[in-house]
């Protein structure tokens, strides 16, 4: 077994970018996130040649990356919500010109300048747009340091297999906790060039340019009608999640992220007092299971949906259920984490008392 | 088609057909195999088809074409992908420089420029302009200004003179308003990191030159890994001022470039540069 080590989310997330052979990353500093750029400062271009530069705003990291994205190599920013809002306009630039980068969202919680504690108030600009225009990122909800390890490699490796922008959606709790964690080997950065990138055009072949641009509305139509076609094969072959003690639940509790774990531990409790409870997972927010979900409601009493927001997946939960069973909410926002008791508290309200 | 036209098409295409009047002993010019073989879609008079054509003589002159990366801003020049046969990107607006910083960190070995307008450039995209060129990025930047957003058909621009009217100052710049024309070329000259900074424009041949040598000289300094290259084209727009192209011009020789006064602004001292085959 390889070594664990201990590490705060933020410089695992860092860490396994430069393992994964990350070739650039362009950053600005923002609350509870600052710690990926300033790790990658320290040694990044020594170790792998990674680029690593601090851009003088959101708006012009992504336009970095947009620009970078273009030439085929793997390169990433990070944010956290008021910047990712910021990116928002260079996000949809680069799904519609079909770039692979990736992108690291640990939430803080809104609206406004809000708070630097964590939130999940950012699920609907991360799956439901978030830009203008229809497009879609691929969503990757880590639930542990670990997995914000493992998702970098699964995110770039996402990102190249569909040519699609992938998002790391996390928290301000996951970036700021030490956990132990098992870091990968390293990986060579690669040396290929794709044959869309944009590096200089040899007599062999016709120019490469990148654009978002289609001013024909037959053209900009069919654009979208491939982006369509492209996010029906992501929703049929990118689908993530996980079960925990879902055989022989009555009761079960859907969360993404860090309010999974702690939905464990509640399960955990309910199952003390005899309440069969368990826990189901997305780890990708976009593709959405809404399949499993909707099976698993044939099978059980109810949901109960946790989230550190104002009610933004429940409604994803809501659409794959479809009416079939209740499907209750329990959220706190403004940073505040839900502890386990008052999600069994909000669970026996909810569905105690009458026939579990 | 009158019969005048009919003769002189049959005219030109013998004249094609005799092959053994263009020789390699007698050729002196060849069509700019950058630029492509395609009308633009710029108004008649208009400054950057000149433009375009300036840059793509210099990167086949030094023959580039296959490291030369170009990111083309929001404005007129949208479509300069079109035109341009190098590889590029179309960056969101006032963007380009982030963008081409983008491109140019992860491949340092290649050339890359951004093509931006003053609304890109000094206006939405002031900033993106000054963090670039204080980086000092080993880039050149080429920016059109024509004192009014074009594309959108006529709207005030950071650079628009006082007094001059546009659909958004339909009674004239009013300073006391919008404030005076941002002398952004002056402003960046500033900054440790440009390396060459200079304000030209495409209005007769002797300036057309001039602007020539200088995308050149900013071309060989990137290939000096020396830093930031500006250079400022002052052109018309004869759609938008609402003049014939002849008048647009004398229009900006009496009242753009006395506020706009062409020149150096920042010259590296005593540097040599390589030669080129041609061109000089």
């Amino acid at each position: 077994m390889k070594e664990l080590k201990l590490m705060k989310g933020n410089e695992a997330l860092a860490e396994a970018a430069i393992l994964a052979g990350c070739d650039g990353y362009f950053g600005y500093p923002i609350t509870p996130q600052s710690e990926i750029l300033e790790y990658l400062t320290q040694d990044a271009l020594e170790r792998t040649g990674m680029v690593v530069l601090q851009a003088e705003s959101e708006i012009a990291s992504i336009n970095m990356i947009y620009g970078a994205a273009g030439t085929g190599k793997k390169v990433m920013t990070s944010s956290s919500s008021p910047g990712i809002s910021l990116m928002q306009e260079g996000i949809s630039y680069i799904a519609c010109a079909e770039l692979p980068c990736l992108l690291v969202n640990v939430v803080r919680g809104g609206p406004g300048l809000g708070t630097i504690q964590p939130s999940q108030g950012d699920y609907f600009q991360t799956v439901k747009g978030g830009g203008h225009g229809d497009y879609k990122l691929i969503a990757l909800a880590p639930s542990t340091v670990q997995e914000m390890v493992d998702h970098v490699k699964l995110g770039f490796d996402l990102a190249f297999k569909w040519r699609n922008p992938v998002m790391i959606l996390t928290d301000g709790a996951l970036g700021q906790m030490m956990e132990k964690v098992q870091l990968p080997d390293q990986m060579p950065r690669s040396t290929e060039d794709p044959d869309w990138a944009t590096v200089g055009k040899p007599k062999t072949r016709e120019r490469n340019f990148i654009t978002s641009l289609h001013i024909q509305p037959d053209q900009m139509q069919e654009v979208n009608l491939h982006l369509q076609r492209k996010y029906r094969a992501i929703e049929k072959e990118e689908i993530r999640f996980e079960k925990f003690e879902c055989d022989d639940a009555e009761v079960v509790l859907v969360a993404f992220g860090l309010v999974a774990r702690i939905c464990q531990k509640a399960a955990q409790l309910a199952r003390q007092k005899g309440i069969k409870v368990g826990v189901f997972r997305p780890i990708t927010v976009y593709p959405y299971p809404y399949d499993e979900l909707s099976k698993l409601a044939g099978q059980v009493k109810g949901f109960l949906t946790v989230e550190m927001n104002a009610g933004q997946m429940v409604e994803d939960v809501r659409l794959a259920v479809n009416g079939k069973i209740p499907v209750e909410f329990l959220g706190r926002m403004g940073g505040i984490v839900p502890t386990p008791e008052e999600i069994l508290h909000k669970l026996e309200e909810k569905f105690v008392g009458e026939t579990v | 088609m009158n019969e005048k036209t009919m003769t002189e098409e049959q005219h030109f295409s013998e004249v094609i057909a005799e092959e053994s009047i263009c020789t390699n002993d007698n050729l002196v010019f060849e069509r700019t195999e950058t630029l492509i073989d395609t009308p633009m879609h710029y108004c008649p008079g208009c400054g950057h088809g000149v433009a375009h054509r300036l840059i793509a003589e210099v990167i086949d002159e030094l023959g580039i074409q296959d490291k030369t990366i170009g990111v083309a801003p929001v404005g007129c020049s949208v479509f300069m992908y079109n035109y341009m046969n190098i590889d590029m990107t179309e960056a969101p607006h006032g963007r380009a420089s982030a963008c081409a910083t983008g491109i140019k960190r992860v491949m340092p070995d290649k050339y890359v420029f951004s093509y931006q307008g003053d609304g890109d450039l000094a206006a939405i995209g002031t900033g993106e302009t000054i963090h670039t060129c204080n980086r000092g990025e080993n880039i050149l930047i080429v920016f059109i200004n024509n004192g009014i957003y074009g594309m959108t058909g006529g709207q005030m621009a950071p650079t628009t003179l006082p007094g001059m009217k546009s659909t958004t100052t339909p009674h004239g710049r009013d300073v006391s308003i919008m404030g005076n024309p941002l002398k952004i070329t002056e402003l960046i000259a500033q900054l440790p990191g440009v390396y060459y900074c200079t304000r030209t424009a495409v209005n007769t041949p002797v300036n057309v030159r001039k602007a020539k040598k200088a995308i050149m000289n900013g071309f060989k300094y990137q290939e000096l890994k020396k830093g930031l290259s500006f250079v400022e084209i002052v052109t018309n727009c004869p759609s938008n001022w609402k003049m014939t192209p002849v008048d647009s011009n004398k229009w900006m020789e009496e009242n753009m470039l006395p506020y706009y006064p062409l020149g150096d602004l920042k010259v590296p001292k005593a540097e040599s540069l390589p030669a080129t085959d041609k061109g000089e």
